[in-house]
């Protein structure tokens, strides 16, 4: 079938706002994190009033206070205006897939740059929800750095023209496996960088005043951990499925499959280290980066060094 | 000696045994993706270890071109499977006897606990103990008695998440077994066939180009059924980029073999087909020109050969068509005139100078540039000899000599000055089929769906406790309330927070919504 030039543009041209609009969101999660500091304390009082009582939140506010959150009321509105930012992004970025499929006529995840789009979409989205179960949203600049340079990597380096996909990777297969793959990998790369600021909290605490407590960061690393690891594993096991039909085997220590059997090991082990007496906390957190680092030495050094059979059309 | 077993066991099954070892598992398995691989590549392999002078040997020796067969891999696979078995057993025997058990007895001061809540409510214990019991509804209850008058119920929830936590790692234990049974009795060979209606038949390991047995395969006793290509077609787009790969097949097997029944099956890539117990991939094609050879006395012979890609690209390939004189008996006079014909074949030609190039991996416009060789081709030597080459020995012996030098279309042909005409008269496809067996290959699906389903649900569900205790008080009865999630807090306050938020509204329709439920997480 023929490729739609037209609807392949627009998706470009969405993919590239995307990642303005992304740049810019960072911009303004900086700027909470570096004036809505002292915000914090304010924030925190009426949180405890609040779990209780909704409703009667401005009870008994001394003036003191509030000039505090006077002061603060800005960099609150730049973080939520940096969130608005953020699902405007997704938005943008959601419509350069479907454009791209719909471009194509099949699943937008065939090639390296498709991957790392779906990859990094669903990095942002595990951020949004993460953003409404803790109080993190500062940390924003963070998550969205990897994404960022993710996806300017992706749209410079490994972009590739919209076309239709080799034989090997005409299969309903590649909806499941690669979605999945891309799912349980981008919700990792949250834990992964979540576990990064935890250390930084934990052995560098003077740098890192800026952070929310270190059980929350672990909170939020593991429960993103505990999330993706099924979804990657089915993920896994989704590709043997589709190696036995495609290349003959279910299983053949390609070195795509080897590194996802490792980081799969190391998230395994991540887990298992949370029940182990004196691996909890900084030593875990250390384990899920190596996960992280697994996976993304999985992305680029395994595709576009080694010569496996994941190899496709250049990438 | 007994305490030296013990304490080696211990060890060997503890947690952080099972840590290190997953880190070395890890370890280990990563060689395997950097450096070539026997079971992958050998030729990459011999490359790799010339150009790398005694370090590559060294490596060669510490098995790292065969990581997942050598003695360390498989000594931390083994050893973590100890671990597995080690750990496994102890917490099956506290499972089953944690299945029959009822909820532990109410801690004295559920203020203490990481969830709680203390309020004071009209109703009667025994109205609350009733209402605790209705919105507890699905947990596990033991309800009791307290010295002081007081009543208290506790309830347990979350079974099911060390039920999961134990399917995920016995499916574990299953699928490595499963994978060790299909290394024994597995089998994988590859066979190239002509697309011209040639058959080929799973009959014995000499039918194949090669073939891998299992550890329990002699190769004697295979499934038997056969193929028959009839056609290949090959889809390009424009780019030069593959659309689609097909080969009409017909194959039989069972009863089909005894009626002669030939039944059609259009394999494709993806598309394998499945029949008694085996498997048929259609892997890669190529092109097999096809030439007759008209010797002087006029006896005719037509040889279709498969030649291989050299560019997967372009398909431009290269092979070696090889001649026997027909009717000479003797050997010395066989062997000064054997013919072989070898170069290269384009698909789509396009001349790069003299030299012939593809343009193309479709067949638009076939060429071949191909030199004649007349003499001894060297069959004799007792040694095999690549279908793909001509015995490069007997060329630098000046026993086989090159007699002609030629491009040519199909139909074109030449003459030799010895009289014997050489036709190019078209091109055939060839397909490259593998057959693959692996009778374990089921179970490992099932253990793999297992390994999800457990592991999903231990993640999902967590195991957790909640205490009422209802203290008859003046004008009403204190309720506490208090919580504890056995294996992760996290999540936990939002449905303790929930619970106590019913129990409130059934007990207590028009309190205040003022006193605040503590669900702190740790």
């Amino acid at each position: 079938m023929d490729i739609n030039q037209t609807l392949s543009s627009y998706s470009d041209w969405c993919y590239g706002i995307a990642v303005g609009a992304y740049v810019v969101a960072m911009l303004f999660y900086l700027y909470e994190q570096a004036f809505g500091y002292r915000r914090r304390v304010a924030v925190g009082k009426r949180e405890l009033v609040s779990v209780g009582a909704p409703g009667s939140e401005s009870t008994d506010e001394t003036p003191a206070e509030e000039t505090v959150l006077e002061r603060n009321n800005r960099a609150e509105r730049i973080g939520k205006l940096a969130v608005s930012l953020t699902v405007f992004g997704v938005m943008l970025h959601v419509a350069a897939l479907a454009l791209r499929g719909l471009a194509t006529h099949r699943a937008p995840w065939g090639n390296m740059y498709e991957f790392g789009a779906v990859l990094c979409l669903v990095a942002v989205g595990t951020w949004l929800v993460v953003l409404r179960k803790y109080p993190v949203r500062h940390l924003g600049v963070w998550v969205l750095l990897p994404v960022v340079v993710l996806m300017f990597l992706g749209g410079v380096l490994l972009y590739t023209t919209a076309a239709p996909v080799q034989p090997a990777l005409q299969s309903y297969w590649l909806v499941i496996h690669v979605f999945t793959i891309a799912s349980g990998s981008g919700i990792l790369l949250v834990p992964g960088v979540v576990s990064i600021l935890y250390l930084l909290k934990v052995r560098r605490p003077a740098w890192a005043t800026r952070l929310p407590a270190a059980d929350v960061l672990d909170q939020v690393a593991y429960r993103a951990t505990v999330f993706a690891f099924p979804i990657y594993t089915a993920g896994v096991i989704f590709g043997a499925i589709w190696a036995e039909e495609s290349w003959g085997r279910f299983w053949g220590w390609d070195p795509k499959e080897t590194v996802a059997f490792v980081a799969w090991v190391v998230y395994a082990a991540y887990l298992h280290s949370r029940a182990t007496a004196g691996w909890r906390g900084g030593r875990a957190a250390i384990i899920n980066i190596v996960g992280m680092a697994a996976m993304i030495f999985n992305l680029f050094f395994i595709n576009l060094v080694t010569a496996g059979l994941h190899s496709y059309a250049g990438v | 000696m007994t305490a030296l077993l013990r304490n080696t066991w211990r060890g060997l099954t503890s947690m952080r045994t099972a840590l290190v070892l997953l880190f070395l598992l890890a370890l280990a398995a990563l060689p395997g993706a950097l450096l070539p691989q026997r079971s992958l590549n050998p030729q990459k392999v011999d490359d790799y270890i010339a150009s790398h002078g005694w370090w590559g040997r060294l490596l060669d020796r510490l098995e790292f071109y065969n990581v997942y067969g050598s003695v360390w891999f498989s000594a931390v696979y083994l050893l973590l499977f100890i671990s597995l078995v080690g750990c496994l057993l102890p917490r099956s025997l506290e499972y089953a006897k944690a299945a029959r058990g009822k909820p532990v007895i109410t801690p004295r001061n559920l203020a203490r606990l990481p969830h709680h809540h203390e309020t004071t409510v009209d109703a009667t214990p025994e109205e609350v103990m009733a209402t605790a019991r209705q919105r507890l509804r699905g947990w596990r209850l033991q309800e009791r008695e307290e010295e002081d008058g007081a009543r208290s119920v506790s309830a347990e929830r979350g079974y099911l998440r060390e039920t999961g936590n134990l399917v995920f790692h016995f499916a574990m234990l299953g699928l490595i077994i499963a994978l060790a049974i299909g290394k024994m009795y597995q089998y994988e060979g590859q066979v190239i066939v002509l697309a011209n209606g040639s058959q080929f038949c799973n009959s014995g390991t000499l039918s194949y180009d090669t073939f891998r047995p299992g550890l329990r395969v002699d190769g004697t006793d295979l499934d038997p059924f056969c193929v028959k290509v009839d056609d290949f077609t090959a889809s390009f787009l424009p780019t030069g980029q593959a659309d689609y790969y097909r080969a009409d097949i017909e194959y039989q097997s069972g009863e089909d073999l005894a009626t002669n029944t030939w039944r059609p099956y259009k394999l494709e890539v993806n598309s394998p087909l499945r029949t008694a117990g085996d498997r048929v991939y259609l892997l890669s094609h190529g092109y097999a020109p096809v030439f007759t050879v008209t010797f002087p006395d006029g006896k005719k012979r037509m040889h279709t050969t498969q030649w291989r890609p050299v560019n997967q690209m372009t398909y431009l390939s290269e092979g070696a068509t090889k001649f026997d004189p027909p009717g000479v008996t003797d050997p010395t006079q066989r062997r000064q005139r054997q013919l072989a014909i070898t170069g290269l074949f384009a698909p789509t030609a396009v001349m790069q100078g003299d030299l012939l190039g593809s343009a193309f991996p479709d067949m638009r416009d076939p060429a071949v540039a191909i030199d004649v060789l007349k003499g001894d081709l060297g069959n004799e030597s007792g040694r095999g000899q690549s279908i793909y080459e001509v015995n490069q020995e007997m060329v630098d012996s000046g026993r086989l000599k090159r007699v002609a030098r030629e491009n040519m279309r199909p139909g074109d042909q030449i003459t030799l000055d010895d009289g014997t005409k050489i036709s190019f008269d078209g091109v055939r496809q060839w397909v490259y089929l593998q057959v693959s067996h692996d009778p374990a290959q089921v179970w490992v699906l099932v253990f793999a769906v297992l390994i999800v389903l457990g592991l999903g649900t231990s993640l999902v569900i967590k195991r957790r406790r909640l205490w009422v205790r209802a203290v008859p008080a003046d004008g009403g009865t204190v309720l506490l309330l208090g919580g504890l999630a056995r294996t992760d807090q996290a999540g936990y306050g939002e449905e303790f927070g929930r619970v106590t938020e019913d129990l409130l509204d059934e007990l207590a329709p028009e309190r205040e919504h003022a006193d605040a439920v503590t669900g702190r997480e740790t």
